[in-house]
């Protein structure tokens, strides 16, 4: 093996690393500690929850609001997602009009913190954009109005996402396509979005684990969602280390599983490029 | 490869700049039907672009391009149409990773000419057999070598039925043991009397297979001929200068 000029100054740590006496050190050396250490305080703190009495009544209080949680998450995931592939598919139009309405939409989202945005689609957007479909705005249920605040931030992320995913693949895709005769709708279609999607899905199951961390945000709409429940439990037991424990180690331990199965998912990808 | 006087391409004093580059300084050619045409020259004279302008993946700044009595223009809504009757191979093949060779065959037969599956899946396994690789119908185009996959990229664009075929420097990217496989397709073709235009620097493939040869140097036409004309005995410096380069090695 050449040795490359430039990496000859991390030579010597190179060797220092293959000095190691003890090869047990060299094992230690490997383990996942930090894993360890959260699988040991998620154990911890579960086994807390289902010994100690005062634990489980929260338990039991909080883990009412986990279904709201999880459908929150998977709606505004889910329309997120259609407002990121047509906003992403506009920001690379030749469109000028789509083009620019997809730029603006994801520059004025971005630019607004998540929680300042929730507040202003709740209460002025969704109640603004009823009136103009002949609605009464204050009909329409908190909830709802959290999924579409959640939904219009993250397709922002999103579009963004599949913008990347589709200028990832080289121009060469698209001319050959277009000399097949295919329209640019087909070309996209048959062509570029299978291999972009295709590399871009880590990223957006990244986006999902992100977003079930950010729906305990709609909380400020009290919709009582698991972070709410427990706002709620410390307000009127006053337990508030049981709540936010408890409250923690929910999302802890769905957002360490949901991460497991992104990594599964980016390992079977790289297989199956080959 | 008997050049009748029907004329398929008309490129008329065509003008193609990118921001201050000119590629293309009113070049004008036109291509009988079923001749072989060869361009040749060095890289940035702009023969590319020449053959990326005939199917408008380029948009000409100023000048023509008549294919098959139909003028290209912006406003062509029938592009796609035209499109379909030109056939274009590429330097890096351009395959489609995620599709099988016979599905990269089959897709444009189904949803531009509206071919059934069957029928354009019938229509891929004699092409594929044609290019001799009928064995690697189901292949991505990942575990193909470099020759294999520019002859599914030929059988791609043969499988639409074209009356021109555009041939990017189709071997320019090629191990040299996989050229010739290459070629010969390319050999077969011209011998059915496929009106093709090829940007190439075999000089082999140009005195077997073209009826003309063209040689540019930035953006114009220097000196055309046959190629035995234009490789043997040219007249002017340029063309002289160019050929002692790439036949040097």
């Amino acid at each position: 093996m050449a040795v490359d000029p430039v990496s000859r100054g991390t030579e010597r740590g190179a060797i220092s690393l293959e000095q190691r006496p003890d090869p047990l050190t060299g094992k230690l050396y490997a383990v996942p500690w930090w894993l360890l250490a959260v699988m040991g305080v998620l154990i911890w703190a579960w086994y807390f929850i289902f010994s100690e009495m005062s634990y489980r009544d929260a338990f039991e209080f909080i883990i009412q609001g986990i279904w709201i949680t999880v459908v929150t998450t998977l709606s505004a995931y889910g329309i997120a997602m259609v407002i990121g592939l047509v906003m992403g598919l506009g920001r690379v139009s030749r469109n000028v009009v789509f083009r620019n309405i997809a730029r603006f939409y994801v520059e004025v989202v971005r630019g607004i913190p998540m929680l300042v945005l929730i507040f202003y689609v709740a209460f002025v957007a969704v109640v603004d954009f009823a009136g103009l479909l002949g609605l009464d705005g204050r009909d329409i249920p908190m909830n709802i109005r959290a999924i579409i605040a959640l939904a219009i931030t993250y397709g922002a992320f999103s579009a963004e996402i599949f913008r990347a995913g589709i200028q990832s693949i080289g121009s060469g895709q698209m001319e050959a396509a277009r000399s097949l005769g295919m329209s640019y709708g087909q070309a996209m279609r048959y062509i570029i979005l299978p291999q972009a999607i295709r590399n871009v899905l880590p990223a957006l199951a990244n986006d999902f684990v992100a977003m079930l961390k950010d729906s305990s945000l709609v909380s400020v709409l009290a919709v009582r969602d698991i972070t709410q429940v427990a706002r709620l439990h410390a307000g009127s037991t006053f337990r508030f280390r049981e709540s936010y424990t408890i409250l923690a180690v929910l999302y802890l331990s769905m957002t360490l599983l949901l991460s497991a199965g992104v990594q599964l998912l980016e390992r079977r990808l790289h297989v199956g490029h080959k | 490869m008997s050049a009748t006087n029907d004329t398929i391409i008309e490129v008329k004093e065509l003008h193609k700049h990118f921001g201050k580059v000119k590629a293309l300084c009113g070049v004008s050619v036109s291509v009988a039907r079923g001749s072989v045409v060869v361009i040749v020259g060095p890289s940035g004279s702009g023969k590319s672009t020449l053959l990326r302008c005939i199917n408008h993946l380029e948009v000409e700044t100023a000048g023509e391009v008549w294919v098959d009595g139909q003028r290209l223009n912006e406003k062509n809504k029938n592009i796609n149409e035209i499109r379909a009757e030109i056939g274009m191979v590429f330097q890096l093949f351009n395959l489609f990773p995620h599709l099988t060779a016979l599905q990269n065959i089959v897709l444009a037969q189904h949803i531009v000419r509206g071919r059934s599956k069957e029928e354009a899946e019938q229509v891929a396994r004699q092409q594929l057999q044609r290019v001799g690789i009928s064995e690697k119908a189901d292949v991505y185009p990942g575990q193909l070598s470099g020759g294999q996959q520019q002859r599914v990229a030929i059988a791609r664009a043969l499988a639409m039925n074209p009356k021109i075929m555009l041939f990017d420097e189709p071997t320019s990217a090629l191990d040299p043991e996989m050229i010739k496989e290459v070629l010969d397709v390319m050999l077969d073709l011209a011998k059915e009397g496929m009106t093709m235009v090829v940007v190439t620097h075999e000089m082999g493939f140009a005195r077997a297979a073209a009826d003309r040869a063209i040689f540019m140097d930035q953006g114009l036409i220097v000196e055309e001929g046959t190629p035995d004309q234009l490789f043997i005995q040219p007249v002017q410096e340029r063309t002289k200068l160019f050929l002692s380069q790439i036949l040097k090695h």
